[in-house]
C-alpha cells in the first residue's frame, strides 16, 4: 500500500492543572503568558496513534499542524522529536480571540491548502477548554467523516480504517473510509518518548521568525539542512475570510467570569474517639439521615 | 417557530436520563420565554416513544424512525438534524454532554455556523448590552460552565447567531415530570429524503454496551473515597460502611486515576454530579473539581487526617482521623443500634 499522509492537530495549552490568580484577562480570555505551556495531553495520545499508523504502513508521513502564537512552534519540535516528519505553525494576530468555530475554520482552510491527506488525528479535547469541539467542527468543514473517542487504530485495510472507540458505557469497533478525522481519547496508549537521534536531528528546527532571532552560528544550518525549517503560515498563506476569524468570527462571547465559591459551612469538628463517633451516629439515626 | 429544541438520546427504546433532565430544564426555560418545547428523536422502532416524552411537557416530538438510524452514526443523525433545525428555526437547541452529544453538537454548530458551549452546568435566560455596538439583547441563553480546569465559572452567550447551542452533562439538571397528562403532537421526519449513501461511510462492526452497574447519581447516601484512602485494599472499608448503610461507593478523580476505584464511580466535574442526603467523604482533600460535583449534598461528613483539607469548609461534620480507625467505629455503632 502507498504511504499515508497523516496530519496531527496539536495544541499548545496552558497547564490548567496549576492555575494562579492572574490567569484570566479582563475580557475573559486566557492570559496564556502567566502559565506554563505544554503539549495538550490528548494530542500526544493522537500523535502516538499517528506514529503507529506510520509503523503499519511504510512510507507514511506525519505533519503536525498547530495554531497559536510563535512559541507554539515548540509543539512541532516536540512532535519531530517523537517521530513526526514536518510541521506547520498557523500564526497570525487575526486569529486572536477565536472560539472553536473560528478556530476550526482556520484549521480546515490550512488543511485544504495541504491538499491530499488520508487521516487527520486530533486529541479528543484540550485541557484549556475541555470542549471537544474543534475536531468534529473541522471534519464538518472539510466534508469528511469523523470518528471521535478513539482508543486505537486497529488496522488499515486499503481504503478502510478500523478503529476502536471508547464510549462512557462501552466500546465500538467501526470502519471508516479515508479520508477521515479521528479524535483520540486519553484511554489510548501514552505517546512514546522522545527519540535521542531525532532530538539531535531536529533540536535546531525553527520557524522563519525564530530563525531571524537565532544566533549567527546556526544560520548556515538552515541553508544546508532544509528539514530544519518549520513552515509558518499566516492568514495571507491560506484562503480565508478575515471576518470569519478571531473575535468577529466567533459567535460565542464570554459575558462574565467568576471565581468558584462554595458556601462555607460552619462545621463541627470531632475527634476519632468512640464517644464522639457514637454520638454522631446516634444523631444521624435519630434524625433519619441513615437507617 | 423560535422554540426550544432538545435532541433526545435513545438506547433500546428508552430515552436517556440526560435527555429527560434537559427536557425538564428546557420546559422551565420555555415557560420563561413563552415559547414551545420541542424535541427530536432519531432511531429505529420508535413506536409510542412520545409517551415517554409528553409528561416532561414536550409540545412537539419530531420522530425520525428508520433502521439505519440505530445505533447512532454521526453523519446520518447530523444531516437529518441540520435539516430539521434549518426548517424549524429554533432559538435554542440542547444536547447531552455525552460521548454522543459531544460528537453530534459540534458537527451541527460547524454546519450552521453558530456558537456552541460545551458541558454547561447551569442555563439561565438573561439580557446583555454590548457597549461597543450599543446593542441591547433580551432573552439570551446564559450558558454557564466551569472553565480552565474548573478554576473559574464562565457565562457564555451567543448574541447574534441562532440557534444557541449547548451541551449539558448528565446529572447536573434534575429530572422531573412536568405533568403526567400533558399531551403534545407528533411530527414525522421524512428520513429517506435526507439520507444518502455517503452518510454511511462509517460502519459499526461490533458494539458492546454495558448497562450501568452502579447508580451513584440517584443514591441517597454516598461513601466516597479519595487518594488519602491509600490503596484499593483500603477501599474495602468504604464498601463495608456502604453495605451497612445501604449506600453507594464513589471516588474522587485522584482515587480513580490511582486505580483504587472504577471510573464509573467518579464524582466531580469530569465524573458524575451527585446530591445525596448524606455524603461521607473519606480521605478526600476536595479540589474545586470534586466539590463542584457534590456541594449540593444535604449533609457532608468529612473523615480526614488533615484538619485543613478544603473539603472541610463545606462539611457539616469533620472527623479528624484515619479511615482505618473511624470507619470500623461507625460500622460497629450502626450495627448495634439500627433496627
Amino acid at each position: 500500500m502507498k504511504g499515508l499522509k497523516i496530519i496531527v492537530l496539536a495544541k499548545q495549552v496552558p497547564d490548567t492543572r496549576n492555575v494562579g490568580k492572574d490567569a484570566m484577562k479582563a475580557d475573559g480570555t486566557v492570559n496564556r503568558a502567566a502559565l506554563e505551556a505544554i503539549f495538550n495531553p490528548e494530542d500526544l495520545n493522537a500523535l502516538e496513534q499517528a506514529l503507529r499508523v506510520k509503523d503499519m504502513v511504510d512510507g507514511s508521513t506525519i505533519t503536525i499542524l498547530t495554531m497559536g502564537p510563535g512559541r507554539a512552534a515548540e509543539v512541532i519540535r516536540e512532535g519531530l522529536y517523537r517521530g513526526a516528519d514536518n510541521g506547520y505553525l498557523l500564526t497570525d494576530r487575526k486569529f486572536a480571540g477565536s472560539d472553536t468555530l473560528a478556530t476550526s475554520y482556520a484549521i480546515s482552510q490550512a488543511i485544504r491548502k495541504m491538499k491530499n491527506f488520508d487521516i487527520v488525528f486530533a486529541g479528543r479535547q484540550a485541557i484549556d477548554g475541555d470542549t471537544a469541539q474543534v475536531g468534529p467542527q473541522v471534519a464538518e468543514k472539510l466534508g469528511i467523516p469523523q470518528v471521535t473517542y478513539a482508543e486505537e487504530v486497529v488496522e488499515i485495510k486499503g481504503k478502510e480504517v478500523i478503529i476502536k472507540r471508547r464510549l462512557e458505557r462501552g466500546v465500538e469497533l467501526v470502519s471508516a473510509t479515508r479520508p477521515v478525522l479521528i479524535t483520540v481519547h486519553s484511554s489510548a496508549p501514552d505517546c512514546r518518548p522522545r527519540n535521542a537521534k531525532l532530538v539531535m536531528k531536529y533540536k535546531h528546527a525553527r520557524t522563519l521568525t525564530e530563525q531571524q532571532d537565532a544566533s549567527e552560528d546556526y544560520l548556515d544550518l538552515y541553508q544546508t539542512r532544509p528539514y530544519l525549517k518549520i513552515d509558518e503560515w499566516s492568514t495571507a498563506d491560506i484562503e480565508v475570510d478575515d471576518e470569519a476569524l478571531g473575535l468577529s468570527g466567533s459567535p460565542t462571547k464570554v459575558k462574565k467570569i467568576e471565581n468558584v465559591v462554595f458556601k462555607a459551612k460552619e462545621s463541627k469538628v470531632l475527634s476519632p474517639s468512640e464517644i464522639e463517633i457514637d454520638e454522631l451516629m446516634r444523631e444521624l439515626i435519630e434524625n433519619h439521615t441513615i437507617g | 417557530m423560535n422554540n426550544i429544541f432538545v435532541y433526545c438520546e435513545i438506547e433500546e427504546a428508552v430515552i436517556a436520563d440526560v435527555s429527560l433532565e434537559l427536557l425538564t430544564k428546557a420546559r422551565s426555560l420555555a415557560n420563561q420565554l413563552k415559547c414551545k418545547l420541542e424535541c427530536v428523536v432519531l432511531g429505529s422502532g420508535l413506536k409510542d416513544v412520545e409517551k415517554q416524552l409528553f409528561p416532561y411537557g414536550v409540545d412537539v416530538v419530531h420522530i425520525g424512525d428508520d433502521k439505519r438510524l440505530s445505533p447512532y452514526l454521526t453523519l446520518p443523525h447530523s444531516n437529518i438534524l441540520q435539516h430539521v433545525l434549518k426548517e424549524e428555526k429554533p432559538q435554542i437547541v440542547l444536547f447531552g454532554a455525552t460521548s454522543l452529544g459531544r460528537d453530534l453538537a459540534p458537527r451541527i454548530a460547524s454546519a450552521l455556523k453558530v456558537g456552541l458551549t460545551a458541558d454547561c452546568t447551569s442555563l439561565e435566560i438573561g439580557s446583555h448590552s454590548d457597549k461597543k455596538t450599543n446593542t441591547e439583547y433580551e432573552n439570551l441563553l446564559y450558558q454557564i460552565r466551569p472553565a480552565f480546569g474548573g478554576n473559574i465559572v464562565a457565562t457564555i452567550i451567543n448574541p447574534d447567531t441562532r440557534p444557541q447551542l449547548a451541551t449539558v452533562r448528565e446529572g447536573v439538571m434534575k429530572k422531573e415530570i412536568f405533568k403526567d397528562s400533558y399531551k403534545g403532537e407528533v411530527k414525522t421526519i421524512d428520513v429517506a429524503k435526507y439520507l444518502n449513501d455517503a452518510d454511511f461511510v462509517v460502519k459499526i462492526i461490533e458494539r458492546h454496551m454495558e448497562n450501568r452497574k452502579v447508580n451513584i447519581k440517584n443514591a441517597g447516601i454516598i461513601v466516597a473515597g479519595g487518594y488519602g484512602v491509600g490503596s484499593k485494599a483500603n477501599f474495602k472499608l468504604l464498601y463495608d460502611l456502604a453495605d451497612v448503610l445501604g449506600a453507594e461507593v464513589g471516588g474522587s478523580r485522584a482515587a480513580v486515576d490511582a486505580g483504587f476505584v472504577e471510573h464509573e464511580r467518579q464524582i466531580g466535574q469530569t465524573g458524575v454530579t451527585v446530591r445525596p442526603k448524606l455524603y461521607i467523604a473519606v480521605g478526600i482533600s476536595g479540589q474545586i473539581q470534586h466539590r463542584a460535583g457534590m456541594a449540593d449534598s444535604a449533609m457532608v461528613i468529612s473523615v480526614n487526617t488533615d484538619r485543613m483539607a478544603p473539603i472541610n469548609q463545606i462539611a457539616d461534620y469533620v472527623i479528624v482521623g484515619d479511615a482505618a480507625d473511624v470507619l470500623p467505629k461507625m460500622i460497629k455503632y450502626y450495627k448495634k443500634n439500627s433496627k
